[in-house]
């Protein structure tokens, strides 16, 4: 354990340099201001220019609370006393409509900005997006790539520059998949299919997590993100591809054994439509027995997302 | 098969000995209760304890109860408390920290379930039941043995939470216990029986209470008090009732729901099988956020009284308090979806969401520039009570700013369930609800008492309170930009460590203020005699409380007073009015104290506590028992009693000194009178 001082220094160097830490090697400490992606950099200028309109109130609250303090003491004879006044439509008027003006500003702001940022919007990009798969086990996640026929486990690689649309869902209890660098948050729910679109625009090594509890193995459940170039992408499928055992259904049945603290692990020949299988699994029964139903439940499934 | 008949799914191997923290957590427990059960044997008190506190139905004492239970079930969440803070300060790689992840679990999940249930609601709700009918004239509360009813079963639900540690487990799933985690299948031990029926009867108690002061405030106001004369925090208590009455039937039915699943083999929430979890995230924040305001407004109200007698003037904007309280009433059931944003629900559904909830930031920003309006051109008087009324301002004008900011889909999809979301709820509810209990509890201890608090000890504790809460949180802040999620039992980014170890010194700080606050305490006892007061009015205040004699006689008030103003007695004082009822008096129709509640409290628990480990026979018996006790109440008619004039009069000549003593007077009364 290293001194007290030493640990407590990084307080005070903000932004913060790099520091010591796994899966998210030389980057800020400060994830949430140090995006790597557009939909993440939106965001942080949203919580920003947020935060500045509700100063225009904050500040003089606190500004008056404290010059009203200490100038209406009781000791301080000086100052007016009016123990009657208990009313004035002017000041009313202010504090009912000026704060009702900045709740109206920020909400147009709302109202952009969500349809802007909502997860299952895809992204306006010249590239083709690609499709990952996710799904929250206990306690890891499966990334599956249905168009290149590989999994992980614990660990997700990335092309920079490729926008990628994650379905998610989970083989177990309510998770959330979160990628704090590359912007926003959904829950992956059994049986319900969740979408998330980003988009990575600077290479390097982040960190991916569940951030809402699952019980036992929570505080292990969290990946590294790769982000590469494209033509490095491409060398690690293919090297994922000659090294990686296959994802069949039994080595699969063994991955859904919980287990904690899980070291990446890499697949080739995943079996397709592992992901549909996994949906299936927890859909209702009657639709699972009729296949012309298939339309509705694929509805159903994405009840979540509507 | 004869013992499952008979003991259900509990065995021996429920109670945790072989664990050396909750053991002595429960050996240090035991101590205190055995020194307490002593020491009120050794005094011979037993008798007295019985006859005017636990079968008591005068709505002062059972407030006086409801406050013990607070302040001793806060005693429990704060251990919590400090235990995950310094579990966390030091759980930086894998397997450090001194708990056990099903520890850990435990420990998040009850801290939740209990700093709500059973300290913020019990705390508002003993200050309500003193306050709320002394302030409205009225001699006690519409159904008086429905409240010690009421009492009795959060006492027990507790009592529940509080078992969970020596037989079996506590709920790991969270004080918000989502399915399909809290489902037979993820949770297959009692805890979650503990929180789910600890939640279930303790809300029954609440919503009976609800009913209450619903009532007795519509009904029995003094003769005079129009709704627009109705005392502010009377008010903000009508408001907070019948957010009750509309929210906590939402959570009786989801939990009931909850309950079909884990014992009947029911779907409702699973994961599969037709179940729908996002049904119990809904239902449960359709209960969950009006709760909030629940605990909030009642503090509101004690702020504006507070704010109001130590500026020496008059509230700034009565109407505009009362119209924002019913604002934020009526908004608070248009937000739930606030609590998940990252379900998944779509733009417009998100946004309509975000935006409900930042529009319940006007009413509460106008209520604080109301406040400030209160506070200018007045004469400050910087009493313990007004500073904690100040230092909410400042910190929950903080914590409002960062729930807009939560409020902003766009914004919350980086910052839910992080650290963040921590550091806002707990600035929302630790000044927005907990400073304006302890407000409260100064301003009106008083009252209950005859003596006022120590004020040295009492700034020590605000001081302490307010340095502390700025330590623990504001690090919190910072790690929910860093991305730290909120529950981690061991994390492996050694930057997060500084933020933690300045979180648990604020928390070490803030143990220091609980310290001062029992040292006040002690001190006032001890020094009662100089703390004395006299006069019954001793902030120079303005509402009916304060009219009678501190501690008031056990009938409240020997005439109904009549009421011109809003500020009755203010108008009173002003106008020469005499506000002590004089002679000639008239008898005083009252009710009889009750052991029933009591009972029907005790077989509670034991329902409670049988149901948890499916043990049948318990659960019937406790419920006939229970009906056998509503049968006996019902048909029991020596009830109430007539208090003669000359027994008022002879009270009210020996003023503050007969009223203490009055349940010597009462028990001497009961024997003189025939019903």
């Amino acid at each position: 354990m290293k001194k007290l001082w030493i640990k407590l220094l990084p307080l005070f160097l903000y932004p913060g340099l790099g520091y010591a830490c796994e899966g998210d090697c030389g980057n800020s400490p400060w994830a949430l201001l140090d995006p790597k992606g557009p939909i993440a950099a939106d965001e942080m200028h949203l919580i920003l220019t947020a935060f500045g309109l509700m100063l225009i109130v904050v500040i003089p609250v606190i500004i008056m609370t404290f010059a009203f303090a200490w100038k209406y003491r009781a000791s301080n004879k000086d100052a007016s006393y009016t123990p009657k006044w208990d009313n004035s439509h002017a000041i009313e008027a202010v504090v009912w409509t000026v704060p009702a003006i900045i709740v109206l500003i920020l909400s147009i702001l709302v109202w952009r900005s969500t349809h802007a940022l909502t997860p299952e919007k895809p992204l306006a990009s010249a590239v083709k997006p690609m499709v990952v798969e996710v799904v929250a086990m206990d306690w890891k996640w499966l990334f599956i790539y249905p168009e290149q026929g590989v999994a992980t486990v614990n660990k997700l690689v990335m092309p920079v520059g490729t926008p990628v649309t994650f379905h998610i869902t989970s083989d177990s209890v309510m998770t959330s998949f979160f990628l704090p660098r590359l912007g926003g948050q959904i829950y992956a729910m059994a049986g319900m299919q969740t979408e998330l679109n980003l988009l990575a625009d600077t290479a390097g090594t982040y960190r991916g997590l569940n951030t809402q509890f699952s019980g036992e193995g929570f505080s292990g459940m969290n990946f590294e993100v790769e982000a590469t170039t494209p033509e490095a992408f491409q060398s690690w499928l293919k090297e994922t591809k000659t090294i990686g055992q296959s994802l069949d259904g039994s080595r699969f049945k063994q991955l859904e054994e919980p287990s904690e603290n899980d070291k990446p692990a890499y697949y080739a020949n995943v079996e397709p439509g592992l992901f549909q299988t996994i949906l299936q699994k927890y859909a209702p029964s009657e639709s699972m027995s009729q296949m012309s139903a298939s339309h509705e439940n694929h509805t159903r499934l994405m009840q979540a997302q509507k | 098969m004869f013992e499952s008949a008979l003991f259900g799914k509990l065995t021996l191997s429920a109670i945790p000995y072989t664990n050396p923290i909750i053991m002595s957590a429960l050996g240090i427990s035991a101590l205190i209760g055995l020194l307490i059960l002593g020491w009120v044997t050794q005094q011979g008190q037993w008798g007295y304890l019985w006859r005017e506190w636990l079968t008591s139905v005068d709505h002062k004492r059972i407030g006086v109860m409801y406050i013990i239970l607070a302040v001793v079930m806060m005693l429990r969440g704060f251990s919590d408390a400090i235990m995950m803070r310094i579990h966390q300060a030091y759980a930086e790689g894998l397997g450090q920290g001194f708990l056990p992840p099903e520890h850990y679990n435990q420990i998040f999940s009850a801290h939740g379930t209990i700093m709500i249930i059973f300290v913020a609601m019990p705390f508002f709700i003993g200050l309500m039941n003193y306050v709320v009918p002394l302030q409205i004239g009225a001699r006690d509360v519409a159904f008086p043995f429905l409240n010690s009813v009421s009492f009795w079963l959060t006492v027990a639900s507790a009592g529940l939470v509080m078992v969970s540690l020596a037989v079996g487990d506590f709920s790991q799933a969270g004080w918000s216990g989502y399915p399909p985690l809290s489902e037979i299948q993820f949770s297959p031990g009692s805890g979650v029986d503990y929180w789910m029926w600890s939640l279930q009867l303790g809300g029954i108690g609440t919503l009976l209470t609800g009913i209450n002061f619903f009532v007795t405030i519509i009904k029995m106001r003094a003769p005079g008090m129009s709704m627009m004369k109705i005392p502010v925090f009377t008010w903000t208590i009508l408001v907070t009732t019948v957010l009750i009455m509309l929210s906590f039937p939402v959570l009786t039915v989801t939990l009931f729901l909850l309950t079909l699943d884990r014992y009947l083999d029911m779907h409702f929430f699973t994961a599969g099988m037709g179940g729908n979890q996002m049904m119990f995230t809904n239902l449960f924040w359709v209960w969950g956020h009006p709760e909030v305001y629940i605990v909030i407004l009642p503090a509101f109200g004690i702020y504006s009284e507070v704010v109001s007698t130590f500026s020496h003037k008059r509230l700034f904007g009565y109407a505009s308090m009362v119209y924002a309280s019913i604002a934020i009433a009526f908004l608070s059931f248009i937000v739930w979806l606030h609590h998940f944003f990252t379900m998944g629900a779509g733009a417009d559904v998100n946004s309509f969401f975000g935006i409900a909830t930042m529009i319940i930031a006007v009413p509460t920003g106008v209520k604080i520039f109301n406040w400030l309006f209160t506070m200018y051109r007045g004469r400050i008087e910087f009493t313990t009570p007004m500073l904690w009324s100040i230092g909410f301002i400042i910190t929950f004008t903080i914590g409002g700013m960062t729930g807009v900011l939560l409020s902003v889909p766009g914004a919350d999809f980086v910052l839910h369930n992080t650290e963040f979301l921590v550091a806002h709820f707990h600035n929302m509810l630790i000044p927005g609800a907990l400073f304006g209990y302890f407000a409260g509890y100064s301003f009106w201890f008083p009252k209950m008492f005859g003596f006022k608090l120590d004020e040295k000890w009492g700034r020590r504790a605000f001081w302490s309170w307010l340095g502390g809460f700025y330590l623990a949180f504001m690090p919190l802040y910072a790690l929910g930009f860093m991305g730290m999620p909120r529950r981690l039992v061991h994390y492996d980014n050694p930057i997060w460590q500084p933020y933690l170890l300045i979180a648990l010194a604020g928390t070490i700080l803030i143990s220091y203020g609980i310290f001062c606050q029992a040292a006040q305490l002690y001190v006032s006892i001890k020094n009662r005699e100089a703390l004395r007061d006299t006069t019954g009015d001793i902030w120079d205040s303005h509402s009916l409380e304060w009219s009678v004699t501190s501690p008031p006689p056990f009938y409240n008030f020997a005439k109904v007073p009549h009421v011109e103003s809003l500020d009755a007695l203010a108008y009173m004082k002003e106008h020469g009015i005499p506000h002590r009822a004089e002679a000639p008096y008239s008898p005083i129709h009252m009710p009889r104290n009750s052991g029933v509640g009591v009972a029907i409290g005790a077989f509670t628990f034991v329902f409670g506590f049988a149901i948890v480990w499916h043990i049948w026979w318990m659960v019937i018996a406790s419920t006939l028992a229970i009906m056998a006790a509503i049968v006996m109440r019902a048909s029991d008619e020596n009830v109430d009693y007539m208090l003669s004039a000359e027994e008022v009069a002879r009270i009210e000549k020996n003023g503050a000194q007969a009223a203490s003593s009055g349940p010597s007077g009462l028990s001497h009364h009961d024997m003189i009178t025939q019903g």
